[in-house]
């Protein structure tokens, strides 16, 4: 086992420096440059000075060497510095935003708490609704409620989320008035009532996220429940005179959840993707959101810096998923 | 396929026990039937309902019209007929998603073939799948947008450049799926004995794969590009929604809704009929993928 996490975090590396590369050069060698955003009247040698202060002078590879160093050294040695105190990273050039002149990890760092409130809850209650519809589900198999439920996590499954998102916006926000149409960043939780206007405000991009999640969830639950209701070991177990309840619960879930475990862990980068739409529609100032005004900004540096922190995302979960596999499941040695 | 039972008196064609098999699912009739009318809908539907095009004067009075005798799903705040817009726009959002589709599964068809058949192949070609699987695509996607919208659009004119932009950039980050899919299945296929009686009268690695393998992996295939239709127009509509897809004069049903978001709370019927055609489309194929899938499986059929 661990010689086979070690091989898989070191193969992890190329990967992770190939997708860097796709998206630095992407990125870098698209027709939208910083230069072409400085005016016209700007005279040609403060142009020139423009460009090499924002570092766009030098060849494509000392560039992107540049970045690697400032992702993987300068960034940390600075997270570092401010954690406690130190001054390692004193005078070591670090990513900067186009947009506000200041380091780039500084403002991911400001935005992150409120994605992971958000998307955390948003995964956790989709869990939570998925687990016991897709365990009824299977063990009444075919019935009403199974029907339902099955179409009900179809429809979750292919309503994309900014559809069902404006949907709570006319319904509960415009309709029925019950909670605020945008989020309110600024608020901080002091006592009961700021605590319960959180509340209220995290509802529905929780729900509308939590939904989607639990509609994909709840249909692997069902099948890989069914598949295990089938086996042998069931038969025995009921056989040898034990409670439904023990017999669903304890043998059938729980050999269940082994793929169930490895699909949650597979899907929580996705959900930073999905939440990109949901922080644009809700007007949560998460990481998201923070993607889409780099975008409409041309800030290359922040751009290139937050999809490479979603692609390590990837990265790591899905080795995460691999290794909680063969965690879980006996059948399955690495070694 | 059918070449398997000569001499057996065969009951039925495959395509006979297929569609039987197919029309036992309900889901995957409604599917095939609400797809299909979005698609008469699209695509004939302008035949039928094209209303006069309107003077200023004209415009400015019957804009923003709720739904009635006139304007069945209203106007706009241009004095736009809506219904004309969203077949106008479905048949964007249909074509978007079919082509899409189509260079998704040629290239994950391809890849996977190369990787299963050809041994030397298989580590790289596996290796760059595992990779564009790692890569963050809705950031991607819309990074790709930002950045060569406007060169395209100059070369190509605005909506030839957007449409071939973005199915191209669609397809290009979703054919992973079916790759390894037929990867599984030609490492599987190589090793049984009808292909290795063709290899040993001297068949070319073309001739075998164009003749045994590819007709023997059509099914997964057919599922995986079903779902690719649902996957890329919800990719579309995404992008769209987020305001980096088409040009405002060339609508889809995404780029509806995104129009619509602004007036939703007053006629909240423009966000409405687009977002639903998005999610019956997407509901439909999803629906249809399932069914193909059971039809298409001989475990399940013919039980």
């Amino acid at each position: 086992m661990l010689t086979f996490t070690l091989r898989r975090l070191l193969l992890a590396i190329p990967t992770l420096l190939l997708i860097s590369l796709v998206i630095f050069l992407l990125v870098d060698l698209a027709p939208g440059s910083p230069a072409s955003e400085i005016p016209l009247t700007v005279p040609p040698e403060v142009r020139a000075k423009i460009l090499e202060a924002l570092g766009v002078n030098e060849p494509v590879h000392v560039r992107y060497l540049l970045w690697l160093k400032q992702f993987f050294w300068v960034e940390p040695l600075n997270g570092f510095d401010a954690i406690f105190g130190t001054n390692y990273a004193e005078g070591m050039q670090r990513i900067i935003s186009y947009q506000s002149r200041s380091p780039v990890f500084p403002l991911i760092g400001e935005r992150l708490p409120q994605t992971l409130t958000v998307i955390g809850t948003a995964y956790l209650v989709g869990v939570l609704i998925a687990l016991p519809i897709g365990i009824y589900s299977a063990y009444k198999q075919y019935s009403l409620f199974d029907q339902f439920g099955t179409m009900f996590a179809m429809i979750g499954f292919s309503v994309p989320t900014f559809f069902t998102g404006t949907l709570f916006i006319i319904i509960f926000a415009v309709g029925l008035g019950w909670f605020p149409t945008k989020y309110d960043t600024t608020l901080t939780v002091t006592d009961w009532e700021s605590f319960l206007k959180q509340l209220r405000q995290m509802a529905m991009p929780v729900m509308v996220l939590g939904l989607a999640n639990a509609a994909a969830i709840s249909r692997y639950m069902r099948s890989s429940m069914l598949e295990n209701m089938g086996q042998d070991y069931v038969r025995t177990a009921r056989a040898k005179g034990l409670d439904e309840r023990t017999v669903i619960l304890k043998h059938v879930l729980r050999n269940s959840l082994i793929p169930v475990v490895t699909v949650i862990a597979l899907g929580i980068p996705s959900i930073f993707g999905g939440a990109i739409i949901t922080e644009n529609l809700f007007g949560v100032n998460g990481i998201g959101s923070a993607l889409i005004q780099a975008i409409r900004g041309n800030d290359l540096p922040m751009v290139q810096t937050l999809a490479f922190i979603f692609a390590i995302l990837i990265v790591m979960f899905n080795l995460i998923a691999d290794l909680l596999y063969g965690m879980l499941d006996p059948r399955i040695r690495y070694d | 396929m059918t070449d398997t039972n000569l001499g057996v008196a065969a009951p039925e064609t495959l395509r006979a026990a297929v569609w039987a098999q197919f029309r036992k699912h309900r889901g995957a009739v409604f599917g095939l039937v609400v797809l299909g009318l979005l698609i008469l809908f699209s695509i004939l539907g302008p035949l039928v309902w094209a209303p006069e095009k309107l003077t200023v004067v004209e415009a400015l009075k019957s804009k923003n019209l709720g739904p009635g005798m006139s304007h069945p799903m209203g106007t706009d705040q241009l004095g736009r007929d809506q219904m004309q817009r969203m077949m106008a726009a479905g048949k964007v959002s249909l074509a978007v998603g079919f082509v899409a589709m189509i260079i998704a599964v040629f290239l994950g068809t391809l890849i996977g073939v190369l990787a299963g058949y050809f041994k030397r192949l298989d580590g790289p070609l596996m290796r760059l799948t595992d990779m564009f699987l790692a890569l963050p695509l809705i950031p991607l996607l819309l990074v790709m947008v930002m950045l060569f919208r406007d060169k395209l659009s100059r070369q190509l004119g605005p909506e030839m450049g957007a449409f071939l932009l973005i199915v191209f950039a669609i397809g290009v980050t979703s054919w992973m799926h079916a790759a390894r899919i037929v990867r599984g299945e030609v490492l599987a296929l190589k090793e049984r004995e009808y292909v290795l009686a063709s290899r040993s009268i001297g068949a070319t690695p073309r001739r075998v794969i164009l003749r045994h393998i590819l007709p023997n992996v059509v099914s997964p295939v057919m599922v995986a590009a079903t779902l690719g239709v649902a996957e890329a127009i919800i990719t579309e509509s995404v992008l769209s929604f987020l305001g980096l897809g088409f040009p405002p004069d060339f609508p889809t049903w995404g780029r509806l809704l995104y129009e619509g978001l602004e007036y939703m709370q007053m006629y909240p019927e423009r966000v409405i009929f687009p977002g639903l055609a998005i999610s019956l489309t997407v509901l439909s194929v999803n629906y249809i993928g399932d069914g193909l899938r059971d039809a298409l499986d001989p475990r399940i059929r013919g039980r």
